[in-house]
């Protein structure tokens, strides 16, 4: 049973800039980004059979409903984001409220190290990998691996497109990686090559990693993603997932897609 | 010569994710360089490693522009400490846990400023005056009940040498001793520094001085009128000797012999060793070698030469001296302090056929000058690296062959 943290996007919205998706000419349609959010979770309960835990929005909070950032859960114990931006900064608070009013061990950052939560932290059980540069503070993995005692292997993020790990690296659950090399350096493509046995890497093509076709949620043989990537799709498919796409572009407008708009609890 | 530097210190998993090739590259890349002080391989993978590493970089500027561009990869500047300091219990005593010096260039932290120590010298102690900022090394027995002394490393830092930017035998910094090295190649070299020293001298400098410590085997095989005409010539500002080669030098303008051979034959001359009292005997009656020369007693060689070119000459007893010459040093803490205040502005030492010379010199030599250590039997020069002044280089050959061939190679004919 896989759980996941959401937050429903009444307050949605794009009132500043800080990602070069978000323009604020670009209006949300608020109708319709309802109707996509709940497009969502209707599939993840019913269809990928996951538990819904729903945070309650808060006005003046746009980007509340992106709630893999809120921080990041293994078992008991939660570690709450620092946002980079101060836009984003109130809504540690809220996310910290929540943690601990469901119980979980919060453990806090040193303010000056930038953590951006499931957004920049992801992989497989023995091995974690941190995105920096864009977003979290690269100072923040050590700090975690102390935390955790898991290996977190840094990779840095080269284009301000792909300014979160989770919008260019997709671990899937038989051990795969979903990804797309050119939001990295060189140094990261190297390492992830060299960590990743040849066949278990799927590449995206541009034009999809573009729709944040990574920005995917894989439960069990279960991969929900963005509307539009129909190569990322069939690599799935012959990997033997079964793959739900969604209309999201709402959130696109926000920099932001299915895997953004949840976090996972275990 | 003195480049910018910080130490940083980088952890986590930093092996395997390349990130410190990564930042290693980058310092490179950007014009720096970079010395691994301390790595800690993980030895899990959980296990995190950890680096230490000092960055350096040609100007602060260079330094800081390079600090900016590894910082986001997780390297942190390294907290720095101010040095601490004791005060001296006692004249001629440093507290316990003082900070020993070495020859190479050295920074204290005061009130977080880096400052230089001056007069660089290794085996000291670091005296502060923390009204001007500003630390000097301070030999054992000078220290004064009060003064403060550094204790500890901490807000210490050392700098290794550069590479000189010449590319001669002294840019190898290494003591290679062997008799069968092309001698000419070193000495030409020698020479080559020698003139540019004299140059600048010439254009005013008042740096630029070169020093020879010599011992008496100069004169017994034959190098004495090289060396005086090196001094005449204006190539040697500073001379460090004992009784025995001022003594031998004048015995020889007095009576042609030294220690009682003649020199020009080479063969022991009927109560010829009294030569040597009735030297150092005719100068005591005199006063002083100055008043020996300028008097016309003595006419002519190294001692006359030195007088007449104003050399600084400091004569340093030992016990089995006789005489002593007058001008002659014979407690050993005071002749150590006459040596060290003819140092300043040394550009080039030659420590030639003295064992005893050549290490008290060295020891007093900052690292960074040029240093040739020549003597018959290799363990000198060896002695002298293993005492820690390694940028000596070493040449084993007689000391008359060296200045002979110096002299040769500077202009002098034969
Ligand atoms: N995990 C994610 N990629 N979250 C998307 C966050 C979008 C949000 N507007 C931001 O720029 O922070």
């Amino acid at each position: 049973m896989s759980r996941l943290l959401v937050c429903p996007p009444d307050y949605f919205d794009i009132e500043y800039e800080i990602n070069p998706w978000m323009r604020r000419s670009n209006t949300v349609d608020h109708v319709s980004a309802v109707r996509q959010w709940h497009g969502l979770m209707h599939v993840l309960e019913r269809e990928v059979g996951a538990v819904l835990e729903r945070m309650r929005p808060v006005p003046g909070l746009p980007d509340l409903v992106f709630t893999a950032n809120a921080g990041v859960v293994v078992g008991r114990r939660a570690v709450v984001s620092r946002f980079r931006y101060p836009e984003r900064q109130r809504e540690e608070a809220y996310f910290e409220d929540w943690f601990r009013s469901a119980g979980y061990d919060v453990v806090t950052l040193e303010p000056e190290f930038f953590f951006e939560g499931a957004g920049d932290l992801l992989g497989f059980s023995d091995c974690w990998f941190g995105g920096y540069r864009q977003r979290s503070d690269i100072r923040v993995f050590p700090l975690l691996s102390d935390v955790f005692t898991r290996e977190i292997i840094p990779l840095e993020l080269v284009d301000g497109r792909f300014y979160h790990l989770d919008t260019c690296f997709c671990p899937l659950s038989g051990g795969e990686l979903l990804y797309f090399p050119a939001a990295f350096d060189m140094d990261g493509q190297e390492v992830i090559t060299e960590r990743m046995p040849e066949g278990s890497r799927l590449v995206v093509p541009e034009s999809e990693a573009l729709r944040f076709a990574c920005n995917a949620v894989c439960v069990g043989k279960h991969v929900v993603l963005p509307a539009g990537c129909p190569e990322t799709e069939r690599q799935l498919q012959s990997r033997g997932y079964r793959t739900h796409s969604l209309p999201l572009d709402e959130f696109m407008k926000s920099g932001g897609s299915a895997k953004c708009l949840t976090l996972a609890l275990d | 010569m003195t480049t910018a530097q910080e130490t940083i210190v980088l952890r986590g998993h930093i092996i395997d994710s390349l990130i410190l090739a990564k930042i290693l590259d980058l310092i490179l890349m950007m014009g720096g360089s970079f010395d691994i002080d301390q790595v800690e391989i993980g030895r899990t993978r959980e296990d995190q490693s950890h680096a230490r590493i000092i960055v350096r970089a040609p100007t602060l500027a260079t330094l800081n522009h390079i600090l900016r561009a590894i910082q986001p990869h997780g390297a942190v500047v390294e907290r720095e400490y101010d040095c601490v300091v004791q005060p001296a219990p006692a004249d001629g005593v440093f507290p316990d846990e003082f900070y020993s010096t070495t020859h190479l260039p050295t920074e204290v932290r005061l009130n977080d400023t880096w400052v230089d120590v001056q007069r660089v010298e290794m085996d000291l102690g670091i005296a502060v005056d923390l009204q001007h900022m500003t630390a000097r090394t301070v030999p054992m027995a000078d220290v004064r009940k009060g003064d403060l002394i550094v204790t500890g490393q901490a807000g210490v830092r050392v700098i290794p040498m550069q590479r000189p930017r010449e590319r001669d035998v002294f840019a190898f910094m290494e003591s290679t001793v062997s008799p069968e090295r092309p001698h000419s190649h070193v000495i030409a070299d020698v020479a080559r520094r020698m003139r540019l020293l004299r140059d600048e001298r010439r254009a005013g400098s008042g740096q630029a001085k070169v020093l020879l410590a010599g011992g008496p085997a100069i004169i017994h095989a034959g190098g004495r009128d090289a060396l005086t005409w090196l001094i005449e010539e204006g190539f040697i500002h500073v001379l460090f000797c004992g009784n025995a080669l001022a003594a031998h030098d004048m015995e020889a303008d007095l009576y042609g012999t030294s220690l009682g051979y003649a020199l020009t034959v080479g063969h022991a001359v009927p109560h010829g060793h009294a030569h040597h009292l009735r030297t150092i005997n005719r100068i005591r009656a005199i006063g002083s070698i100055r008043n020996a020369v300028e008097s016309g007693t003595i006419k002519r060689g190294i001692m006359a030469a030195c007088i007449r070119a104003g050399v600084h000459v400091v004569m340093a007893g030992t016990i089995r001296d006789d005489g002593p010459l007058p001008g002659v040093i014979t407690d050993s803490m005071q002749a150590q302090a006459a040596m060290r205040e003819a140092i300043p502005g040394v550009g080039l030492a030659l420590l030639v056929a003295s064992t005893l010379h050549a290490v008290a010199t060295g020891n007093l030599l900052p690292a960074a000058v040029p240093t040739v250590c020549v003597d018959i039997n290799a363990s000198v020069p060896t002695k002298l690296a293993d005492r820690g002044s390694f940028q000596a280089v070493g040449l084993v050959m007689d000391a008359a062959s060296f200045l002979n061939e110096l002299a040769r190679q500077l202009g002098r004919s034969m």
